[in-house]
């Protein structure tokens, strides 16, 4: 009974646990502690615009424009230590950034009410290009030397990346749960127009969440950025694309209102471990897309049987309630 | 004898597990109305999507003319000639009311050419058969609820129906507009129409139904004359139990004036010039019709649409509300109409909603504290009556009236001065909606100002202390207890002086 909201998290976890098992009786090679905090490390950055998206999500909007900002705050980040920004202000002043950007969509959303899908569609290609024109598709170059893992040394640098992501993780899926502003995010995805009888304003709400999101994004850019000794110009193509089908696999409703930061750990995880698995299993990593897609569907078909499930036990129990009566 | 134009005999049908009908039996006649009543879950729509196709039954016979209808299905009773009208009109609100009336009638393919003209001249014979006067180039969308409704009756007509199942028809129609329905529904009742007729609002029944069977717990209980039954009969055969008063109404010592509107108006909403107050304890009901501006009223007053004009007196300080959280401080409570949209939130729990306007007191440091929570929505559980299996279930899992119970417990919670009801009992059964009116008299008692808005007459005259009739924006005047009928608030609200 008390499961019940939690399936689609768990029938997730399931299909991870299987795909687990079928790469350790094929390629044991594949849990060597090296590889798994590479893996950890590729997927921490999705996971951490994956968290910022499922809130989006969560109050019925969408965000397709997080790759180009991801994007624009990598740049940022280059150009700035390279301009002598010490690291210590180097990490708010790309968070900020990323927050500022999607305040941008956040406003023209939440408080203009214009539709998410355009706005984000338009901020995705007007970000890339507008950053295209700036650096004429040149990378940052000669960078620092304590730009690189923020001069901790690739060890601590990679750990401090995991550990940053998976504290954020425990951080925001808390505050869901337990603050008013997280049933809030609920309330709004819900029903909005009922939200705002209550008392919430969804415009408020709906532009913090995209400020939010960006911020995350930030965060996920610098990260990603000092893995590396240069800056690309075109970094984030796609992750857009990763970070929403995460959401999705995780069990979060594109329809708002229903979902856990938890399901989303899951789905960025299962999504970001295929790719890896089927190179060690030996199947031609050309399938990995393929196999993504068919697990976004698959994800998507479950709800809808979950779905009728659902709409079945609770008119069940509405009639049984009044039955009592 | 009446030639019996439907019978279903011994209908049985059960949702996994609970028997939503018990060997349930109907008859109608060709040239009735026919009402059909019980509280919420008593089988109604069970049975009516038994006889419009839409569910087969697990056992028992539907016959239609004499003839059993074997394997039933929605596109086979509009064939036989059964149409349903449901609360809420079914149009296509982009498509002119022309096509509205084709869809459905007209037997084409999807190469066929459209025949605009005859389309057009159609809807019109038929509108005028009915004695609307709708343009049939009009869009839908652009129609009242009550224009809407008599579209889908002409609909129905050009489907050549025998049948016609109405439910609920009149529970967002104003006065004017349900007598102009019910003289719609004469008419088709003499020309031959056997009328299926589904209503919570006993008091009109005698002006319209010929017969009434009465349904309790999935079974039909009793089928009697309309011209023989009174209304307490009807009570309780619906909830097999006497109800003690209808509207327990009690005399409650006045205090201050808590709430007063000076000159009151809103542009945008067509308020203007509303000069009101409520005392402690007072319950003031707000009369008129739709488009009278009662819930427009109301919403300045919450702070959704801030007023433009007058002043907003609380306790005796002026107030200046721009939003629905400023209202909530101030100590205004909005139970909105329509709860099934916004009245709760249908995916969250029944405690996060209860606590969802007053989540500030619930703080421990910065997070909820979730045992405090609990314990509120337990107590308030409690107290109403809710009747759930559990209070972490979601508020979809209920039914219509614990549903309202749950929007009313939320604003409870936050201790108002000014308690705003808009339409409190509009589609609950009748048990819950006695319970409403108890818990309303109880929270005059504690000192609390009501301001409750409905648009049952009978609701008004017997909760209130006072009566406002809102007409064109404002309020036109404002009737003691004693002195107001309802042929009065009718006159005044249909914008004649007294």
């Amino acid at each position: 009974m008390k499961l019940k909201p939690y399936k689609r998290e768990l029938s997730a976890s399931l299909a991870y646990a299987a795909l687990l098992i079928v790469v350790a009786i094929i390629a044991p090679s594949f849990f060597s502690v090296t590889n798994l905090r590479d893996l950890a490390l590729n997927n921490a950055p999705v996971l951490l615009v994956a968290i910022g998206m499922t809130m989006v999500i969560l109050v019925a909007q969408i965000d397709i424009s997080v790759g180009s900002q991801f994007a624009v705050a990598t740049v940022a980040a280059g150009v700035l230590a390279k301009a002598g920004v010490p690291i210590p202000l180097l990490l708010p002043s790309i968070v900020l950034i990323g927050a500022l950007m999607g305040a941008v969509n956040g406003v023209l959303i939440g408080k203009l009410r214009l539709p998410s899908i355009i706005v984000t569609l338009a901020m995705l290609v007007a970000w890339r290009d507008a950053l295209r024109w700036t650096t004429g598709g040149e990378w940052v170059q000669n960078l620092p030397a304590n730009f690189q893992w923020f001069g901790l040394g690739q060890s601590l640098g990679q750990w401090l990346i995991v550990i940053i992501s998976v504290v954020l993780l425990v951080v925001f899926s808390w505050a869901l749960r337990n603050l008013a502003a997280g049933r809030a995010i609920y309330a709004v995805g819900s029903d909005a127009e009922a939200a705002r009888l209550a008392g919430i304003e969804p415009a408020t709400f709906t532009a913090w969440v995209f400020a939010l999101l960006g911020a995350l994004v930030g965060l996920a850019a610098l990260l990603n950025a000092v893995r590396f000794s240069t800056v690309p110009s075109n970094a984030g193509l796609g992750l857009e694309l990763k970070a929403i089908a995460a959401v999705v696999v995780g069990g979060t409703a594109i329809t708002g209102g229903r979902g856990t930061l938890i399901g989303t750990l899951i789905g960025v995880a299962l999504l970001g471990t295929i790719g890896t698995a089927l190179t060690f299993v030996g199947i031609n990593p050309f399938w990995e897309k393929a196999i993504q897609g068919t697990i976004i569907l698959a994800a998507l078909a479950s709800d809808f049987v979950l779905g009728q499930e659902l709409f079945l036990t609770q008119r069940r129990s509405g009639a049984a309630a009044e039955k009592a009566s | 004898m009446r030639k019996v134009l439907l019978r279903a005999t011994n209908v049985d049908k059960s949702y996994a597990g609970v028997h939503a009908l018990n060997r349930a039996s109907f008859e109608l006649h060709a040239g009735e109305v026919h009402a059909l009543i019980g509280e919420n879950g008593a089988g109604k729509s069970t049975l009516i999507k038994i006889i419009t196709g839409a569910v087969l039954p697990d056992a028992g016979e539907i016959q239609l003319d004499g003839k059993t209808i074997a394997q039933n299905s929605p596109r086979l009773a509009k064939q036989l000639g059964i149409a349903a009208i449901y609360q809420q009109p079914a149009l296509f609100p982009e498509l002119s009311i022309a096509e509205n009336i084709a869809i459905g009638l007209e037997d084409s393919s999807v190469f066929s050419r459209v025949d605009w003209r005859g389309r057009k001249r159609r809807a019109s014979q038929l509108l005028a058969r009915i004695g609307a006067r709708i343009d049939p180039d009009a869009e839908a969308g652009d129609l009242t609820m009550p224009q809407q409704q008599l579209v889908e009756i002409a609909r129905a007509l050009g489907a050549e129906a025998k049948i016609l199942i109405m439910d609920e028809p009149t529970a967002s129609l104003s006065e004017e507009d349900t007598q102009n329905l019910f003289a719609v529904i004469r008419q088709l009742r003499d020309e031959g129409v056997g009328i299926v007729y589904i209503s919570h609002r006993l008091e009109e029944l005698p002006l319209i139904a010929d017969r009434v069977t009465v349904m309790r717990d999935g079974r039909t209980i009793d089928t009697r004359l309309m011209s023989e039954v009174n209304r307490q009969q009807l009570i309780q055969l619906m909830v097999g139990r006497e109800l003690s008063a209808v509207f327990p109404k009690k005399s409650v010592q006045l205090g201050e004036v808590v709430l007063e509107l000076r000159g009151l108006g809103c542009s945008t909403s067509g308020i203007h010039d509303v000069n009101m107050s409520v005392r402690a304890g007072e319950i003031v009901g707000l009369a008129g019709v739709v488009g009278g501006g009662r819930t427009e009223l109301a919403r300045i007053i919450f702070g959704l649409t801030p007023a433009d004009r007058g002043e907003i007196v609380l306790k005796g300080e002026r107030i200046n509300i721009r939003s629905a959280g400023q209202a909530i401080e101030c100590g205004i409570a909005y139970v909105p109409e329509d709860r099934r949209r916004h009245g709760v939130i249908l995916d969250l729990p029944i405690s996060a909603n209860i606590t969802l306007a007053s989540l500030d007191r619930f703080r421990r440091l910065a997070a909820i504290d979730f045992r405090r929570e609990r314990e509120a929505a337990a107590d308030y559980t409690r107290k109403l009556g809710i009747k759930t299996p559990a209070i972490h279930a979601a508020v979809a899992t209920l039914s219509g009236g614990n549903q309202q119970k749950v929007a009313l417990s939320r604003w409870l919670l936050t201790k108002p001065a000014v308690l705003i009801l808009d339409e409190p009992t509009q589609g609950i059964d009748v048990g819950a909606k006695s319970e409403v009116h108890a818990l309303m008299t109880e929270l005059a008692a504690q000192g609390m100002a009501i301001l409750m808005i409905s648009s049952e007459l009978p609701e008004i005259l017997g909760m209130s202390d006072r009566v406002a009739v809102m007409c064109g924006g404002t309020i036109v005047s404002t009737l003691d207890r004693a002195e107001a009928t309802q042929e009065k608030i009718l006159a005044l609200a249909l914008g004649h002086h007294v």
